[in-house]
């Protein structure tokens, strides 16, 4: 039992910018659920997409029973018994519950044709051991319930006889009942000698399941993998966030002055549920929780994009009504969105062309739009942002990524909003550029802009707010102010810990 | 055009290349054919292609609106046959003649609207609408006309065969559509929404501009100048055929795509479009004189577009 089933030694990965992976080592036991826990962007994905290889180490170690092995890709990470489950289920809606579980290794005759009799009852047969003989394996996966969905992915992973099982955060779409029947099957895999890594942003979970755990932070293992019987949520939650702001947040206290923004009740779907806060002229409202908790999607709903359901949004006072993105900007809002390269650039267009994009009704001269104006407009945002280019014609394609994104600031800032809704303003953009566009925040703040930030990167949320809100599964669950926020404070909301007693 | 300093920037770059590499194959291609028979350079040749290319070059402005917005129209073969042949019937039957011109370019404009429509609204694939529409209109002008030609035209019906100050009237209106519509979507604002939306539709929305409305815009303009086309093609010979317009669509698009119009939306200029389509109407003629078969220069066409567009991809998978 003492023999690790596999073993990741001093394992370390760099993509462009950033360092996911720093010398991690860790290993799991045949028939233990390990839980990983860890922030956003600590490291996990990257840490889940090495051992079941869709992505390759740049140095360090993958033992596999004591022996040292490489994982080209994820046919060959199947094969050798470590399968997945993500999130984002991947199922076929419309083909059948035993085709998914068998898709790309279906039992064929041979003559390599589909042996469809022997995949129903193989799919039974697995689908019995996770106690769940209510599947019909004949029916198309769409419209099956996501616990049910689930139950596929897991027969789909065991049909590759996998021993390494990876569940990335699986209960984050289940209801109540279907958690309990999934805590149900992981301990029955674990009775059968499987060996679990579970990744999940929900602490009592690590204490109702897990045997170990590993906590993972800025892409290193903290201190050392524990025994779940000997700690406590306090101090796991100590170990994820654990570090000191850094001074890279040189933020000026605000002076807050009127309301410029308040919404009510505001509902849209199951992603935004009866939220209500207010915006002041030139404070920065910080926007916390995890991936998932609804945070770009209130965004959404404030820009118009998902026009709300239900509640009430006041402008300076005066109830409005956001259909579409073009009433939100007559309203003096901006949203400069989470995906510049999706959502915020025209990436074969110059830089001109992209920072004028907003306000292209205000350059025009009988219907056409007056180049220089254009030229004039466009010289005082790349001066005023530094925005590092060339020419006003270089191709925005071409442009680092910090200074891409000062662009899309450049398209807003130019519609001379009053609210300013930042979505992961500084996501994959070098240190010194992150720094400019802090001063900016900070100077749009003085010059009495409201501005709500959306951020996954607690420092940057405690540096830069002057009040942060937390959601939780759509909710906002905690406002703080500057002073009295934690770390801990902020990170025990989102994770909705309980009981937490912290010093 | 030699000039000291450095292009502004890649696009541009990229755009003048495109439209520099066409005239300068347009020129290659005269200065070799001319060689093996000088009768190609004559006057009346030059005056003949140019003449030719003045409905392909009309509809290619179009065509490049579509194609910059992200979609394709590969209906406009059979959108001329119909409007052609409504000019045509109108006019034989006693209609003044500039109003069935003008009813053959509304008509235009209304087949362009219900594909726009289909496409905006119902959002189905531009592919797939416009192929609908190419197959409806072909086998319904077939099935109206009963495959018989118009013919006793009255002589005002002859546009085309007009000169005006020397010019044939045909190429008064290439230039006067291509230098409107290259000034319209360079800088008018609808223009240069319809770049935004093809450069990125998701952000275009997220500055405020509708693409739904934009597409049918498209569409509407691009059946307006396949009208105007199909009035420069029924008024050129005495008769109008009721397979009008048969491959027409492979032309535009060739003449549209060559000239460096990105067909996955967002760049390419009018006037590359009207070279593309000069070159390719070229190319047409240069293969009557070198007395090559007609088969090889569909080949040709097609290789041609494959090249251009893999340039175009190839580039586009650089830049992201």
């Amino acid at each position: 039992m003492a023999v690790p089933i596999i073993e990741l030694r001093e394992i370390s990965k760099a993509f462009p910018g950033v360092q996911a992976l720093d010398r991690v080592s860790f290993e799991v036991r045949e028939g233990e659920v390990h839980a990983l826990l860890g922030e956003n962007g600590a490291g996990k994905s990257t840490l889940i997409k090495i051992l079941t290889g869709a992505h390759q180490p740049d140095s360090g170690t993958i033992l596999l029973r004591g022996q040292p092995i490489t994982i080209p890709d994820t046919r060959q990470g199947l094969k050798l018994g470590i399968a997945a489950i993500y999130q984002e289920l991947s199922l076929y809606p419309d083909l059948t519950v035993a085709e998914n579980i068998f898709m790309g290794h279906q039992p064929s005759n041979r003559f390599g044709m589909v042996d469809w009799r022997q995949m129903q009852q193989r799919a039974r047969a697995l689908l019995h051991e996770l106690d769940a003989d209510d599947l019909d394996v004949t029916r198309p996966v769409r419209g099956l319930s996501v616990g049910n969905q689930q139950r596929v992915e897991i027969a789909k992973a065991l049909s590759h006889d996998a021993r390494i099982l990876i569940m990335d955060e699986p209960t984050a779409a289940l209801t109540q009942h279907d958690v309990e029947r999934l805590f149900e099957i992981v301990r029955r895999l674990r009775a059968r000698g499987v060996a679990i890594i579970y990744i999940t942003h929900r602490l009592e979970e690590v204490f109702l399941l897990a045997d170990r755990v590993t906590v993972l932070r800025d892409g290193r293992v903290v201190g050392t993998t524990l025994e779940v019987s000997q700690t406590n949520q306090a101090e796991l939650v100590k170990m994820m966030v654990g570090r000191t702001l850094d001074t890279l947040f040189p933020k000026d206290p605000a002076i807050p002055g009127e309301v410029v923004l308040e919404v009510r009740n505001l509902s849209y779907g199951r992603t935004t549920r009866n939220v209500s806060f207010t915006l002041r002229r030139g404070e920065i409202v910080g926007l916390a929780g995890l991936v998932g908790a609804g945070r770009s999607e209130l965004a959404q709903v404030l820009f118009g994009i998902t026009p709300a359901q239900s509640g009430t949004i006041l402008v300076e006072g005066k109830e409005v009504r956001i259909r579409n993105p073009r009433e939100a900007m007559a309203l003096g809002i901006a949203y400069v969105p989470e995906d510049r390269k999706l959502q915020g650039l025209l990436l074969p267009m110059s830089v001109r062309e992209n920072t004028t994009l907003a306000v292209l009704r205000q350059l025009l001269r009988y219907g056409f739009v007056d180049h220089q104006a254009e030229s004039r407009l466009t010289q005082e945002y790349v001066d005023r942002l530094q925005i590092r280019t060339p020419s006003l014609m270089q191709q925005v394609a071409n442009l680092s990524g910090g200074n891409q994104q000062k662009v899309v600031l450049a398209k807003w800032l130019a519609a001379k909003p009053r609210v300013l809704i930042l979505d992961e303003p500084t996501r994959g953009i070098d240190v010194g550029a992150k720094a400019e566009i802090h001063r900016l925040m900070n100077a749009l703040a003085h010059q009495g802009m409201a501005i709500l930030m959306i951020s996954s990167e607690l420092p940057e949320v405690m540096g830069m707010s002057d009040r942060i809100l937390v959601m939780r599964q759509g909710s906002i669950v905690a406002e703080l102010d500057r002073q009295s926020a934690s770390q801990e404070a902020v990170i025990a909301a989102a994770m909705g810990a309980s009981e937490l007693h912290l010093v | 055009m030699i000039s000291a300093k450095p292009l502004e920037s890649p696009r541009s770059s990229f755009t003048l290349q495109q439209e520099g590499v066409i005239a300068v194959a347009i020129v290659a291609l005269s200065a070799i054919v001319s060689l093996i028979n000088p009768d190609f350079l004559s006057a009346n040749n030059l005056l003949d292609i140019a003449v030719n290319t003045a409905y392909i070059a009309v509809a290619a402005a179009g065509m490049t609106m579509v194609i910059v917005s992200g979609n394709i129209d590969i209906s406009v073969g059979s959108m001329l046959g119909v409007c052609a042949t409504i000019a045509g019937e109108l006019a034989r039957n006693g209609v003044p003649v500039p109003a069935a011109f003008a009813a053959a370019v509304l008509a235009g404009g209304a087949l362009g609207a219900v594909n726009g429509l289909l496409v905006a609204y119902a959002r189905i694939p531009a592919i797939v609408v416009t192929l609908g529409m190419l197959s409806i209109l072909r086998g319904g002008l077939i099935l109206v006309t009963q495959g018989r030609w118009i013919e006793s035209l009255p002589e005002a019906f002859f546009f085309s065969q007009r000169s005006t100050l020397g010019i044939p009237n045909p190429i008064w209106v290439m230039v006067l559509v291509s230098v409107l519509t290259w000034l319209f979507m360079k800088y008018h604002r609808l223009g240069r929404a319809i770049y935004a939306v093809g450069g990125n539709a998701e952000a275009a929305r997220l500055a405020g501009i509708n693409p739904k409305r934009i597409y049918l815009f498209v569409f509407i303009m691009n059946g307006l100048l396949v009208g105007l086309a199909a009035v420069l093609y029924a008024s050129r010979f005495t008769a109008i055929q009721s397979n009008a317009g048969q491959g027409f669509e492979l032309a535009v698009i060739s003449g549209t795509v060559v000239g460096g119009v990105s067909i996955l939306g967002g760049v390419g200029s009018v006037m590359g479009a009207l070279l593309g389509s000069l070159l390719i109407s070229q190319i047409g003629t240069a293969a009557i004189f070198l007395k090559v078969s007609p088969f090889w220069l569909q080949a040709v066409q097609g290789g041609l577009i494959l090249l251009t567009v893999l340039v175009d991809v190839l580039r586009r998978r650089r830049m992201t």
